[in-house]
């Protein structure tokens, strides 16, 4: 699973990309780990950015029930954003929509949860 | 009826549900107002349009009973899963055709003793009958004092004991083959609060594995892999679809029951023709269960990578031809 990371203040944008199913789940929960652990009260604001993703499996979407659940525990916020047509099915259909906030874009998951965020977001896109 | 047929008698999850009057009118509005300019102006096109025109949720209803499912060879023996309530229903059906003097024999295989698995037996009518045998399968040790003790007083009026049939209980060992009434059975162990089993029926080539309040723990692979390997290349699975997937795996993880996108991906992974979504939650309405039923066609269709499979939402009433 190939997870790229970008810091806007202090929010933390994780891209995600390729197909999340039984072969990439552990690669997923891997990559996700270390950001969830710090994604507390006061830390930064974790962002899924989904844009890569063709698909997600059941498998892949219980990676994510665990990092919502963590991270709500430690007071943290993590939201998703930018999901292709066909995942944004899956998670209506599994009710994972109902989990997380999902936003259209990473810019308006931004404007939701980091104000500080997307201004640099803005900043370092000359917008 | 000739042939291989699987046909449901109860449907519903944890506890029976009934139609209220509200939701009656509801559905006869919505019917009323789909059939305007239809020209339906005998009985037989009514029929007719109501049969093959009118949305599926305002036609049916997905059924009030809790689990039970019979499987018909046409033979002279019944073969039936679980003594919900839907079992009453069953039992009035078989007095109502042969009489309530003809002996017959039932086989009847136990997922597990919670209340909504064994609630319609003290109202199974063929029990009260002399000459009627019943042969009650199951792997809980408990099997026969749990059926026993849900008649004793104050909770039912008739006592075990003085059931007319002959009833006899029949202790299985999950994983090994029993043929009974032309079935070759194999029980499996699921996870459940106080564990439940699934049964593989296997008859002239054709498979039907019956697998309720089981929950499948994605985590770990070598379940999923037992899973898929009991449901292997099945004609028929009939599974627990009670929750969502979200809901399964968080406020409701180890409550026991799985989803319809975890049944999706298990009959995919084990070459299953047909998945028939089961036990469903009381708290849905028929509208809730339709949605869900065309959800399931759609993520069978997203996440299909070879053979299309076909799935089918329980009602009490429906019957499948294997």
């Amino acid at each position: 699973m190939h997870i790229t990371q970008e810091h806007y203040a202090d929010a933390l944008v994780l891209t995600l990309a390729g197909r999340i199913d039984n072969s990439t789940t552990e690669g997923l929960k891997a990559g996700l780990d270390a950001y969830v652990a710090t994604c507390r009260a006061g830390g930064d604001r974790l962002v899924l950015d989904f844009s890569k993703v063709e698909y997600i499996s059941s498998v892949g979407l219980r990676v994510l029930m665990l990092a919502a659940k963590q991270s709500r525990e430690q007071g943290g916020t993590i939201v998703v954003a930018a999901l292709q047509p066909v995942v944004r099915e899956i998670f209506e259909i599994s009710r994972f929509n109902l989990v997380f906030e999902c936003f259209g874009t990473v810019r308006e998951a931004l404007a939701k949860v980091s104000p500080a965020g997307l201004a640099a977001y803005d900043a370092k896109r000359g917008t | 009826m000739a042939g291989l047929w699987v046909k449901f008698w109860g449907t519903r999850g944890s506890i029976p549900v009934a139609l209220d009057s509200a939701t009656i009118r509801g559905k006869l509005t919505r019917a009323i107002v789909a059939a305007a300019g239809k020209g339906l102006d005998t009985q037989e096109k009514a029929r007719a349009w109501v049969e093959n025109q009118l949305e599926f949720s305002v036609s049916h209803t997905f059924g009030g009973n809790s689990a039970c499912v019979q499987l018909d060879a046409g033979d002279k023996e019944y073969v039936l899963c679980d003594l919900g309530s839907g079992v009453r229903v069953f039992g009035n059906h078989v007095v109502a055709r042969d009489g309530a003097s003809k002996p017959n024999v039932y086989h009847v295989f136990v997922s597990h003793l919670h209340w909504d698995h064994i609630m319609g037996f003290p109202f199974f009518a063929p029990a009260y009958v002399p000459g009627n045998t019943i042969r009650i399968y199951g792997c809980h040790k408990e099997l026969e004092s749990a059926l026993r003790r849900q008649q004793d007083a104050p909770c039912f009026p008739v006592p075990f004991h003085r059931l007319g049939a002959s009833i006899e209980f029949v202790t299985l060992e999950p994983g090994r083959s029993y043929d009974v009434a032309g079935w070759s059975v194999t029980a499996k162990l699921q996870a459940h609060s106080g564990d439940s089993y699934g049964y593989r029926f296997v008859r002239d080539g054709r498979v039907v594995v019956y697998t309720t309040d089981s929950e499948h723990r994605l985590d770990d692979p070598s379940a999923v892999e037992a899973a898929a390997t009991f449901f292997a290349d099945a004609d028929l699975v009939i599974f627990d679809a009670m929750y969502s997937l979200a809901e399964a795996v968080s406020v409701k993880e180890d409550w026991g029951h799985s989803s319809n996108v975890v049944g999706v991906e298990l009959c995919q992974l084990a070459n299953a023709k047909h998945l028939v979504l089961f036990h469903h939650e009381p708290a849905n309405d028929d509208e809730r269960i339709a949605q869900i039923w065309q959800e399931t066609l759609r993520y069978e269709e997203i996440s299909r990578s070879g053979e299309s499979l076909r799935i089918s939402m329980a009602y009490d009433g429906l019957e499948i031809e294997l």
